[in-house]
């Protein structure tokens, strides 16, 4: 009865909780030099084994950088360049002096190549490449203005579709002066969910029904149904070289992967040797001032060669071990009393 | 309902206005026109009682609502932003999704604000069908209607405890008086009960009020909100004016009490009437860092313009070189390219939109947020809740949580501000003779010694208490005892304090004067001797109603406090009981009233209060102002017991045993520029007309006539008012004056003028006042105590520590005024006080303040003082201040008193009060904060930039102005020390977080641009960008800001100084937020180009690219964060930890979900990608460490190297308790600049007064208030 009648006497009283008086049990980091020591020390030795080991994975990695562009004179594929050339072929011969370990993976590359352009990258119609016909007949005008030709839908329309790269390559190794073709793999160069679920062809047979009375893209020298005639399942939408472009690269200065080199003599790899690439040569860059190339890469657990990343977790790593003596000496020279 | 055509309609609205703007309106009887048409009635251009106070009606609740928001700039900036994205040349986002951000802001503000006005409107529907009596014509008799009925021109009846409906002129009441009582509580939250009279002159018939026969025209002003202010008068058909004020009206929302029913004219109806024009919503101000960071929001903008060109500019750039048209530059549908420069323009808007959120959209919103969870935790602190009074602290303005941690100036009012307001006659002079009252003091020394018998039992109490409570686990519930207990000496003294206290109302008389009156009483018939005079001029002369026991409300409850303890003590008790039976009984009696008594005022008791009450020991007091309790307790204690005040008449036992009844003729009432009130009575015995007045004694002294005698009683009772003053005692004058009858009757005729008067009534009033007191016979002067607050000198001290300069401003004589400065250490013995007072010409000022200000000057460059701080104070009164205030003078006048450690201004008038508060507001540039009681320091606290309100004694006005409101001041410590601190601290913080966050995150879109041609491009998803700012990032910045805790609060309140780093510019400033740009530069910079150049050349596409730079900045800003905060609990960690997990949680699910949606970005699987690559980690952990690194490292190194006094505070609060307390004593008397003075800080909070002349030597003459050492003549004559 006493403990009723005094909480109605004090109605108003707050609540007294560690947390409306605030002072929930807390966890109160000092920052202070004697406090870090150990963090910065063991910082910095992780980063410079993280360092080291990236290093050393990079380093391991081989890579054949071939530039047929054709700006130069001297370039085999200089007259290529030309304006009123069509259906131009060049050969680019290499050698290469040790065993090029695989499997080998063979890019192309685009500089000075904006893929990353906003415009650029609205222009396509995804209903059209999930392969609703619907969409066929009526391209979305993100499409613009590589939504309509004469008339009649462009499809796959768009500015990316259309500006697909369209060189082609023939890699030969030369045997005794012989031309000995190195087998591509063409299969599962794209992304898994591009292929299986985001591109799906139309579910025509044969696929062309699909594609009545619609264009090809203005650039393209062939319909979308015929880019692999010889295979149903890179045919399409769902055509390897074409989902791979699809995908932008983000920075101006980019490879695509373009083929793996894994089958037959070639599985462990490129041996030494010399080499000769036949290009078929039709994507224009020259009015850009870009330039295109070919990359014969291995890769690693870390992807491509790339020395950045191991140069940096060394050098911070350095930084914090460094960091962790001047603290030292901080600590030694301004402690608190309390630190004793 | 009559069909009226249009324009009659609109001539009537026409017409309204017109009647509406009138500075005079003359209002009817609505009766003869009951039940004609709405065209028909007189008073219908006016409005009806219904309010509306909802600003929305659900129809229009989207438009309006919307027009409401959009007067917010940046509301308006986020929409422009959204509606420019549907421009297809210029769009960055698909413009739907780009609404979202906006659309989410707005919705939850528009939820806030309908759910607001919908409780508004519940209110105002029950308010508007609450029932009322109104007397109806074709019924004949009150019926009962709802309040939205009522009109202007009606007749409305209220009965007890009935709340008014309206405005209502009072016409009758069932009191044979004709008198009715209110409680204003619900307009002021005065609980005292006022008298209302009705008009004079209405009724015929006594009894019986007939509204049907009321045929007068009632002319009263135009509605204004002054709730102390009227002025009507009514015209009979006869042309007889009657004028009524005030005293005549009946405020809608005011309680009838003590009244059977009260019949009333409406005059105000609904929103015309006084209460609903106060009523203006909550105040909003604008807090200082609000200010700073528009400053800041602006500064935004700039960066955002200068980023934006660059981007343009960058456009124009890249598409100049490019020679040709490559093949992923898109052209429009026609095939057709703009030119570079009109696609760099465009692309100048695309940018904005792109970059937008440089402006923190959400940054109004969470400060809003945090100000919300900060007032909660300032509300429900334990410490800053009066147990006495049963109240919390109170925020009335939501938005100045933070102001309270940067104050620099404190104006304090003293009456009931640092003293109690309780008052206590302590010692009179009579006829020249003075009456000390030595008992009273004897006895509290007697009762102090019984008491420390008591304590050394208590002690054992608490003693047995601890044991039990160190045996359990501290729960919650227990941590209240455990706490009291710990200070539980603490307790005692609260005991102690409390209970004198209640004996403290009681005054033991003086034995001496208890002869001479029985004597005086002896010798004459009791009729004209002085003595007599005196005490029955203190029992008449006064506005004290009379209430009975029976219908007491008993609010003060100090007892009951000491009754909870004695629950807990038992035993203890019987210490209590046995010295004064009497004191706990009747208390125990009051209380016991309180808790069966539900409705103490009963219909019985109605007439009770018209009569003279019956037994003389059970009479209370109601007093407006406690002086005047004080002064009729005074009298009661000498046997003049007031019994009974009538408007015509007051009853007062004299200690014969008979009964006075005395006619009263006339009252004036007390004002500011008067500083005194009269009592015009007839003397039941003599017939006489008398006339008593008591005032403040310079107000008086001047008043005096001079007959032979007089002057040596002038004389003495001016020496010992000096004394009194001296003690800290509030000092009244009391005299008397005879009035002829010829004399009277004049007067009276210019009375009634003035009464009827509309125009200019005050003045004439007040002319009539002063035109009969003069020539006035000194009877003699009272000394009322008025003790400090409970650690008030504690309270000052540490706020001096602060670095706050705490100006006293206080009506009271310079000498009480100096008394109590020094009493609560506002000045120290050994300060060189500069006396100003009583200078009446400009030139002495100003020669004053030259010679004072030239000799400050050379004190502080005297080599020898700069380590010493300043220790001069300034003692200015109202005359000398309105001199030195003025525009030539202010200047000098601010430069000497910036100077000075504290300022004392007496005998200054409210006005003046504001004016010395916004002269330093404004001049020096500070944060000023004036904390008052009364309604004399309303202005002031509307002045300051933080006004607070002490809710005590003095009714409620000063709190209803106030932004926060206490009720002590010893709260003001803990309120700005910790609470000011952290507020701060944690806003200012916060909000330097959230610009950083949004620029830090917004520059990597910055970045991007340079690859991408300056194109506008995005490479992180634009869902995932707006989930980032609205969920992932946004709820551990608003935690930040309501919980951070950087140092304890016990740190705060022992060390003051902390309180510095608040003050001027604050933690939020120019440097802090620039600093904080360029780290969100250089994170956003490292954030960006470590990818960057991770993935230079490789095959990556734009949003796997885009994915670890949005990871790897979630985690630097929740880093970020993380190195911020100062404390982690349970609340930080799940909270941070959240924050991570619903990234990812969110992140995978949409990546997993979204196949086509949101191009062109298609984010199908990226993050599922990544995280199966240990590039991904590898690249955030190095991008996170780098971009914190310099951050972390800086603050490592400044807290080791040079530590900020808040990091040294919170390295000693991680100490042994013993150990810290012997830091935190000498860091105090190290830095803090005043010695902590060991025998001082053990003195009771609350030194007698009495004994004080002794403590602090040296200011008996006015000479010595200057320093010894120091040969300044600045006395002014």
């Amino acid at each position: 009865m006493t403990t009723m009648k005094e909480e109605g006497n004090y109605a108003n009283r707050p609540s007294n909780t560690a947390f409306t008086q605030q002072r929930l049990p807390a966890w109160q980091p000092m920052l202070s030099a004697g406090v870090v020591i150990p963090g910065f020390l063991l910082i910095g030795l992780a980063f410079i084994g993280i360092g080291v080991g990236l290093l050393i994975t990079s380093r391991s990695i081989q890579v054949l950088e071939l530039d047929y562009t054709g700006t130069e004179t001297s370039s085999p594929c200089y007259q290529c360049t030309m304006s009123n050339q069509s259906n131009c072929v060049c050969k680019l011969s290499f050698s290469i002096g040790t065993l090029f370990k695989g499997p080998v993976f063979f890019y192309y590359g685009l500089t000075n190549y904006f893929q990353n352009q906003r415009k650029y990258g609205v222009s396509k119609d995804f209903n059209q490449l999930i392969g609703d016909v619907s969409y066929f007949k009526s391209p979305s005008s993100d499409c613009q203005p590589y939504q309509r030709v004469n008339g009649k839908p462009i499809v796959p329309c768009g500015a990316i579709a259309n500006s697909m790269f369209n060189d082609t390559f023939k890699l030969y190794q030369i045997i005794n002066g012989k031309e000995e073709l190195v087998p591509f793999d063409g299969k599962g160069i794209a992304w898994w969910t591009d292929y299986n679920i985001k591109y799906r062809n139309p579910d025509y047979t044969p696929l062309k029904n699909a594609f009545n009375d619609t264009e090809k893209p203005v650039f393209w020298t062939k319909p979308a149904y015929e880019l692999d005639t010889s295979d149903a399942s890179n045919n399409g939408f769902i055509n390897q070289d074409f989902l791979v472009w699809m995908r932008r690269a983000a920075l101006p200065n980019f490879r695509k992967l373009y083929r793996r080199i894994t089958e037959g003599n070639y599985k462990d790899g490129l041996p030494a040797g010399n080499y000769s690439l036949e290009i078929s040569y039709n994507y224009p860059v020259i009015s850009f001032e870009g330039t295109k190339k070919v990359t014969f890469s291995n890769v690693s657990w870390m992807g491509g060669q790339n020395e950045f990343l191991g140069i940096a977790y060394l050098v911070i790593g350095s930084m914090c071990v460094v960091m962790s003596v001047v603290m030292l000496i901080v600590y030694a020279k301004f402690r608190f009393p309390e630190e004793d | 309902m009559t069909w009226r055509s249009p324009l009659a309609l609109l001539r009537d609205a026409v017409l309204s206005q017109k009647a509406r703007e009138k500075e005079l309106r003359s209002l009817v009887s609505n009766l003869p026109f009951e039940g004609l048409g709405k065209s028909k009635q007189p008073n219908r251009f006016f409005k009806p009682n219904a309010i509306k106070t909802n600003k929305y009606t659900p129809l229009f609740f989207i438009p309006m609502n919307l027009y409401e928001q959009f007067h917010r700039l940046a509301n308006v900036y986020f929409v422009g932003l959204a509606i420019l994205n549907f421009i297809p040349v210029v769009n960055a986002f698909q413009p739907e999704v780009a609404l979202i951000p906006i659309c989410v802001i707005m919705f939850l503000t528009a939820l806030k604000d309908g759910w607001e006005d919908f409780r508004r409107y519940q209110s105002d529907k029950k308010l508007n069908n609450m029932p009322c009596l109104i007397y109806s014509r074709t019924a004949k008799h009150y019926i009962e209607r709802r309040w939205k009925d009522v009109r202007v021109g009606d007749f409305v009846k209220v009965v007890c405890n009935e709340t008014v409906p309206a405005d209502l002129l009072l016409l009758h009441t069932s009191d044979p008086n004709n008198v009715c009582h209110i409680e204003t509580s619900n307009l002021d939250g005065e609980t005292n009960l006022k008298q209302r009279n009705a008009l004079p002159g209405l009724c015929t018939s006594n009894d019986v009020f007939e509204p049907e026969s009321f045929n007068c025209t009632v002319v009263c002003e135009k509605p204004n909100n002054n709730l102390n202010h009227f002025k009507c008068f009514v015209e009979k058909p006869d042309k007889e004016k009657t004028g009524a004020g005030i005293e005549s009206l009946l405020l809608r929302g005011c309680t009838v009490r003590n009244t059977e029913h009260a019949i009333g004219f409406v005059v105000y109806a609904g929103h015309e009437t006084k209460s609903m024009l106060n009523n203006n919503g909550p105040r909003y101000k604008r807090s200082k860092l609000e200010r700073r960071l528009n400053v800041d929001v602006f500064f935004c903008v700039l960066l955002l313009f200068i980023m934006c060109l660059i981007g343009s500019l960058g456009h124009y750039l890249w598409l100049k070189n490019l020679s040709d048209v490559p093949s992923f530059l898109v052209s429009d549908s026609k095939g057709h390219l703009d030119s570079p420069s009109l696609s760099s323009f465009y692309m100048f808007f695309t940018m904005i939109i792109l970059l937008q959120i440089l402006i923190p959209i959400s940054l109004y919103v969470s400060v809003e947020l945090v100000k919300i969870g900060q007032i909660f935790f300032i509300l429900t602190d334990v410490d800053l809740y009066d147990e006495e009074t049963d109240s919390q602290v109170q925020c009335r303005s939501l938005n100045i949580t933070e102001d309270l941690g940067q104050i620099e100036y404190i104006f304090s009012d003293k009456t009931g501000t640092l003293t109690e307001n309780k008052m206590v006659f302590r010692r009179c002079s009579i006829m020249g003779k003075d009456y000390p009252h030595k008992e009273n003091g004897k006895d509290l020394s007697h009762f102090i010694h019984t008491f420390k018998n008591a304590v050394t039992q208590f002690q054992k109490v608490i003693l047995y208490y601890r044991n039990i409570a160190l045996c359990r686990k501290p729960t919650p519930k227990h941590n209240v005892s455990t706490s009291m207990l710990d200070s539980g000496d603490g307790v005692l003294g609260v005991v102690v304090i409390a209970f004198l206290h209640h004996q403290e109302t009681q005054v033991i008389p003086d034995e001496k004067l208890l002869q001479q009156i029985s004597r005086s009483e002896r010798s004459s018939s009791g009729i004209s001797d002085p003595y007599m005079d005196f005490f029955l001029a203190l029992a008449i002369c006064n506005s004290v109603v009379v209430s009975m026991a029976t219908t007491q409300r008993q609010r003060v409850s100090l007892p009951k406090y000491f009754s909870v303890l004695v629950k807990r003590t038992g035993s203890f008790w019987k210490v209590f009981d046995s010295p004064k039976q009497n004191g706990s009984s009747t208390s125990a009696h009051k209380r016991s009233d309180d808790a069966n008594g539900v409705q103490p005022r009963a219909l019985d008791t109605v007439t009770l209060s018209a009569r003279p009450a019956a037994a003389s020991g059970d009479v209370c007091y109601e007093a407006e102002s406690p002086d005047e309790a004080a002064l009729v307790y005074a009298a009661k204690t000498y046997g003049f017991t007031l019994l009974a005040r009538t408007p015509n008449s007051v009853t007062v036992r004299v200690p014969s045993g008979e009964e006075l009844v005395f006619e009263v003729l006339d009252t004036l009432a007390f004002d500011s520029n008067r500083k005194r009130m009269s009592v015009l009575v007839r003397h039941p015995i003599t017939g006489e007309y008398v006339l008593y007045t008591k005032g403040a004694d310079y107000a008086i002294m001047e008043l005096l006539g001079t007959p032979g005698q007089q002057k040596k009683i002038a004389a003495d009772t001016q020496y010992h008012l000096d004394c009194y003053a001296k003690d800290g005692l509030r000092t009244l004058c009391i005299t008397k004056k005879i009035v002829s009858s010829r004399e009277y009757q004049s007067w009276l005729a210019d009375r009634k003028r003035a009464l009827a008067a509309i125009d200019g009534r005050e003045e004439l009033m007040m002319a009539s006042a002063v035109q009969l007191e003069t020539e006035l016979t000194l009877l003699g002067a009272t000394g009322i105590e008025d003790r400090l607050q409970e650690s008030v000198p504690d309270t000052i001290t540490a706020l001096r520590e602060a670095g706050i300069k705490v100006w006293v401003l206080t009506g009271d004589k310079p000498e009480t005024a100096l008394n109590i400065g020094y009493a609560c250490r506002l000045m120290e013995e050994g300060d060189l006080v500069i006396n100003m007072t009583s200078v009446v010409f400009q030139v002495t000022c100003v020669s004053i303040l030259d010679c004072t200000l030239e000799e400050v000057r050379r004190y502080h460059e005297d080599p020898r003082n700069v380590d010493t701080t300043q220790k001069i104070s300034l003692m200015i009164d109202g005359d000398t201040l309105a001199i030195a205030l003025s525009p030539d003078l202010q200047d000098r006048f601010l430069d000497l008193a910036k100077r000075c450690r504290s300022v004392l201004c007496c005998r200054v008038t409210p006005l003046q009060k504001s004016r010395v508060v916004k002269l330093v507001r404004d001049k020096l540039k500070v944060m000023t904060l004036a904390v008052g009681d009364g309604a004399n320091d309303v202005n002031m606290i509307q002045v300051a930039d933080v006004g607070i309100g002490i809710s005590g004694q003095e009714g409620m006005q000063a709190v209803m102005a106030s932004d926060f409101a206490i009720t002590r001041f010893k709260h003001l410590k803990k309120l700005l020390l910790v609470h000011g601190h952290w507020c701060h601290t944690r806003l200012a913080n916060m909000i330097i977080y959230f610009f950083y966050k949004n620029a830090a995150y917004v520059n990597l879109l910055f970045w991007y641009q340079f690859y991408c041609g300056f194109s506008g491009t995005a490479m992180i998803d634009y869902w995932l960008m707006i989930f980032f700012n609205l969920f992932f990032t946004s709820t551990p910045p608003i935690m930040f800001g309501i919980m951070d805790k950087d140092v304890s609060a016990e740190m705060l309140m022992g060390v003051p100084e902390l309180y510095r780093t608040g003050q001027g510019s604050g933690e939020y400033n120019f440097r802090t937020f620039w600093i904080s740009m360029l780290d969100a530069f250089y994170q956003s910079l490292v954030c960006f180009f470590v990818p960057y150049l991770a993935y230079q050349g490789s095959d990556v596409d734009i949003f796997t690219f885009g994915t670890p730079l949005n990871t790897s900045s979630l985690f630097i800003i929740l880093l970020h964060l993380g190195i911020e905060i100062k404390s982690w609990t349970v609340v930080h960690w799940i909270i941070m930890l959240g924050s991570v997990a619903l990234y990812f949680i969110v992140t995978l699910a949409y990546s997993a979900i979204c196949v086509t949606c949101n191009p062109p970005s298609n984010p199908y699987w990226i993050l599922q990608n990544q995280m199966a690559d240990p590039m991904f980690y590898l690249i955030c952990i190095i991008s996170t460490v780098v971009a914190l690194l310099p951050r972390y490292t800086f603050y490592v190194l400044k807290n080791s190297i040079a530590p900020s006094p808040l990091i040294q505070a919170k390295h000693l609060d991680r100490m042994e308790p013993s150990v810290r307390d012997m830091w935190m004593k000498e860091w105090r008397s190290l830095r803090g600049g005043t010695e902590v003075k060991e025998s001082r800080l053990s003195t009771p909070p609350s030194p007698t007064l009495e004994t004080s002349v002794d403590f602090y030597p040296g200011f008996g003459d006015a000479a010595s208030f200057v320093g010894e050492d120091m040969s300044l003549n600045v006395i002014g004559d």
